[in-house]
């Protein structure tokens, strides 16, 4: 087996992983980084963004109001230290990026514009039109080439971490064209793969997102943190899942039943007013919206479309000038793929699987419980999104968090790293190409990649989707352990070295059914109603029991071992989330209340 | 097994057969041969006409002959295939911004078409016809 | 609405079993609403798993799936069934070498892509306590277009210069030099004239603009390679006006 020595090997070249590569470059030059992907960097699924990316801006917001916004919106499950963190290093992320070329919208005066978007209390989201991931990828992309020390490994396909004593050693991956394994020796690992969409159905994630990396982790023996807490975006196309992003509503767009009422006043978020309300009816934060559909569709008063039930998002009276300018890409995917001109007509929409709030336990410096191991982005959970994920903090939590894990990583390296043991590590690479090459040798096998995946998808919508029960729960429970049983069994007939796509979906289905189980565990585990996560059967939230994070562990012959976490607490107490009017007239209070506490400190 | 990539062989003289696009191309491009040969045609008219009378007379009856005009009308088919074709590309040489707006393509083409046409009349009139 | 039976004719090639390409048709039965790219992941799901392609997105921004579909190169996910005959052939992009199937090798393409320095050169460094650039809406929109480019590679498989001669840098790497030239945050032109005013750069192009009737996104390299053309031009004079090399 070939060996490669380096210093830092990043899986993962989207978003975070190239972040982190830079921030090595730049910290360390003399520091080798192996970046190493399954697909080349601009094929990363971040590229499929399309709202924008968060950091206040503007004079009238604050990193209070930021702060406050995120933690609300993760009904209170995210790490409030980590937010800080996060919140404070925001606009300087964004801003560094704009220096490295990524083509921001402006405001006439040559300014950064900034957007709207649900949840949030002021207009802080950056965009670059509607393709702010595509942006940020390609800008990163770009930028990385000047940098030496970064070492491309495109499409290879990583397997296993090699772990020594509890102290990561670097990591094996397949090469795809020649289906070689390869073994990466490195003193530290950052793990930035990405999400796990995949595992459902119908979700706005590309093919990619099968959630390899944290299935790597969690075999590994780190825990998957918070995995229950899947989030539907309220607009994606029935059919194909593709995303109508949320800056559809930010400018204005408005969600309207079969009978063109804007229903979103009847579940918390109202009044209904002409223009867009911050924090209210269409910019209310996803998991409301998502489940206000799940209730409309109870009630039928949604629309009958080929792919299904579906609302309509009306962005007609937004005109086609402005949609021409800050939604082009909107436009032309809801003509090619519905045959509807949202300049004309409402566009039909439905909830969308679309991202992992949960994922590799990390703490607040991108660590993980094996020295040297980092995980950054939608693969880990350090956790600012919590129980739901306000739109626009992701591509910003992968520019935050991605430089934090290159310079850890530096400093763990410079702190001196335990010796390895070659002949060990060379063993383990070995058993990881052991196990691939089963997968691809067998030839009594009965079970098929595609038949398993399609139970799997199917289980997970069932059981595991907007609103849930025991028994939902535990009927996908059962479904997936009988398919992590069958996939032993699993056979492809494609038995050629080179790109073999059958071998890498194979791989790609064993770790979405590792996740899947997490998922569907902690779900099950959970006896509350949380943001994304809803329990028909226990509909209200539990902070006496369930303040805590969820943290399951891999076992290999059955359902994982299921522990809780604290949730790190600074400032904002855990109090009713409202939105809409209520949700003012609280955020009024709470003002009111601040400034007769500190009439000083307010008159400055 | 290990990869082994297939190139598969392009033929350096008969591309352009492939597709329609590039015998657009094609074409396109063997117009200069006919405007190069109009013009050859231009400069030998001046060489006759100072040799004197006769044999400016001599040049004038050639092109005015059966052959001659069939040749001038020949260039005149591919001079019009060559003018349209680059003036229907002008626009992506030459993109116009006026006011931070991209001027449309048809515009700059059509404004082309009209400065073309301007000056054709202009030359008519020289020509005193 | 009913299924609708496809023959899709795919070109095969496995380095382990073949000397060169061969073809192999499908009969899958297809939705009406479908792209190219469905039908193929029904075969490589339900009929042959051994079919090689590359995709992701389904939403043409990724730009994996850029395929030769009756002749013409497309993203598979952004071309329909419905604009074709019951029959299609889909091969892979041409001026590649084929890896497998319809994967092509790209390293020739990711290493044009690098020598034009596609980054921002700045004049002096700038902190982040300096903030963002002004850039006017008109400024961005100078070079915005160029800036959309998702590396499908169709451009490269319709450009005769491309195949004809190996080191023609090609129409995706030179429109993305030009997008960082025309940036305002940029001085880099010079650092990228070796490359890119070279004859392997954009002389070599003789603007059959192909490139450009082919490009999902609008880019427009053909556009972009002829204003480098004259702005590379421009500096060639004015170096005889101003005496000195740049």
């Amino acid at each position: 087996m070939e060996i490669i020595n380096t210093d830092i090997a990043i899986v993962g070249a989207g978003g975070a992983g190239l972040r982190a590569a830079i921030a090595v470059a730049q910290a360390d030059p003399s520091l080798n980084v192996a970046l190493i992907s399954k697909v080349y960097p601009m094929r990363s699924h971040t590229c499929a963004a399309e709202g924008g990316a968060a950091g206040v801006a503007g004079a009238n917001d604050s990193m209070e109001y930021h702060f406050n916004d995120t933690v609300s919106g993760a009904d209170w499950l995210a790490d409030q230290d980590a937010v800080e963190f996060f919140i404070e290093e925001a606009p300087k992320e964004l801003t560094l990026i704009e220096h490295w070329g990524c083509p921001w919208s402006r405001t006439k005066d040559g300014k950064v514009a900034v957007r709207p978007f649900g949840g949030m209390k002021m207009e802080r989201t950056w965009y670059a039109a509607d393709k702010s991931g595509f942006h940020i990828l390609h800008t990163l992309f770009q930028t990385s080439l000047q940098f030496p020390s970064i070492r491309r490994y495109d499409e290879f396909f990583s397997t296993d971490l090699i772990v020594q004593d509890g102290v990561c050693q670097g990591v094996t991956a397949m090469e795809i064209r020649t289906g070689e394994m390869k073994l990466f020796k490195a003193k530290s690992v950052i793990i930035c793969t990405g999400g796990a969409g995949r595992i459902y159905p119908f979700t706005t994630n590309g093919a990619i997102k099968t959630g390899d990396g944290m299935a790597m982790a969690y075999k590994a023996g780190i825990p998957l943190k918070d995995m229950e807490f899947v989030q539907y975006h309220p607009t994606g196309l029935p059919g194909t899942g593709i995303l109508l992003t949320e800056g559809c509503r930010g400018e204005g767009g408005y969600m309207i039943n079969k009978d063109g009422y804007r229903y979103l006043q009847d579940y918390g978020l109202g009044p209904a007013k002409p223009e867009p309300v911050k924090k209210a009816m269409e910019l209310g934060p996803r998991d409301r919206l998502s489940q206000a559909f799940w209730h409309e569709m109870q009630k039928g008063r949604v629309v009958e479309t080929r792919y299904g039930e579906a609302v309509l998002l009306d962005m007609r009276h937004l005109g086609e000038k402005l949609i021409n300018e800050r939604l082009p890409f909107v436009r032309d995917l809801a003509k090619s793929y519905m045959g509807v001109d949202v300049v004309d007509e409402p566009c039909p929409v439905r909830p969308v699987v679309h991202y992992m709030m949960g994922g590799i336990h990390t703490d607040i410096n991108t660590a993980t419980s094996i020295k040297g191991v980092y995980a950054v982005g939608e693969c880990a959970c350090v956790t600012i999104n919590g129980a739901n994920r306000l739109g626009s903090n992701s591509l910003t939590e992968l520019l935050v968090f991605g430089k934090k894990a290159g310079h850890e990583a530096i400093g763990y390296i410079q702190g001196g790293t335990a010796p390895r043991d070659e002949a060990d590590a060379e063993k383990q690479g070995e058993a990881a190409e052991a196990r691939v090459k089963g997968i691809l040798n067998r030839t009594d096998g009965k079970e098929s990649v595609s038949v398993i995946r399609r139970e799997l998808n199917d289980i997970m919508e069932y059981g595991c989707g907007i609103y849930r029960d025991a028994n939902l729960l535990t009927e996908a429970c059962n479904k997936i352990a009988e398919l992590r049983d069958r996939f032993k069994d699993v056979q492809i007939k494609d038995k050629s070295a080179v790109f073999n796509t059958a071998l890498t979906q194979a791989l790609e289905l064993e770790a979405m059914i590792e996740v899947s189980q997490s998922v569907a565990q902690s779900g099950l585990a959970r006896t509350e109603s949380r943001g994304a996560h809803q329990r028909l059967d226990y509909p209200a939230r539990d902070d006496a029991k369930f303040l805590c994070h969820s943290m399951a562990h891999y076992n290999p012959n059955a359902e994982p071992r299921i522990d809780y976490l604290d949730v790190v607490i600074t400032k904002s107490q855990p109090q009713e989330r409202l939105y809409g009017a209520a949700g003012e007239a609280m955020a009024k209070k709470a003002e009111q209340e601040k400034q007769e506490k500190q009439p000083v400190a307010a008159a400055e | 097994m290990s990869r082994r990539p297939y190139n598969r062989p392009v033929s350096k003289s008969k591309w352009w057969t492939t597709q329609l696009r590039y015998q657009h191309y094609m074409l396109r491009e063997v117009t200069c041969i006919f405007i190069g040969a109009y013009m050859a045609m231009l400069v030998w008219g001046l060489m006759r006409l100072s040799q004197g009378p006769e044999a400016w007379e001599a040049y004038v009856a050639g092109i005015l002959s059966p052959i001659g005009i069939i040749f001038q009308l020949i260039c005149l088919g591919f001079a019009l295939v060559n003018t349209i074709s680059w003036f229907n590309v002008t626009p992506k040489a030459m993109p116009l911004v006026v006011g931070g707006e991209r001027v449309p393509g048809r515009t700059i083409v059509v404004a082309h078409y009209a400065v073309w046409g301007v000056v054709s009349v202009f030359v008519l009139a020289i020509a005193g016809l | 609405m009913a299924e609708r039976k496809m023959q899709v004719e795919v070109l095969r090639y496995d380095p382990d079993r073949d000397t060169e390409p061969r073809y192999q048709t499908y009969e899958v039965g297809c939705d009406p609403d479908w792209v190219v790219l469905d039908a193929l992941t029904k075969i490589k799901d339900e009929i042959d798993d051994s079919l090689s392609f590359r995709w992701s997105c389904h939403m043409a921004v990724c730009g994996s799936c850029g395929m030769t579909v009756n002749g013409e190169p497309v993203l598979s996910c952004k071309t329909f069934i419905r604009d074709f005959p019951d029959k299609i052939k889909v091969e892979p992009l041409d001026n590649f070498p084929i890896e497998r199937d319809l994967v092509v090798v790209m390293d020739d393409f990711i290493e044009k892509f690098e020598a034009v320095k596609p980054y921002i050169i700045p004049k002096e460094p700038r902190s982040i306590e300096q903030g963002t650039y002004l850039q006017t809406p008109a400024q961005l929109k100078a070079y915005k277009q160029y800036s959309m480019c998702i590396n499908c590679l169709c451009c490269y498989a319709a450009c005769p210069q491309v195949a004809l001669n190996d080191d023609f840098i090609g129409p995706a790497a030179l429109a993305l030099a030009h997008r960082y030239n025309l940036d305002t945050r940029d001085v880099g032109r010079s650092a990228r004239e070796d490359v890119v005013a070279a004859h392997e750069g954009v002389w070599e192009c003789s603007f059959v603009g192909a490139c450009s009737q082919v490009c999902p996104k609008d880019v427009d390299p053909a556009a972009a390679i002829q204003q480098s053309k004259i702005a590379s031009t421009t500096d060639y004079f004015t170096s005889f006006i101003t005496g000195g090399s740049k």
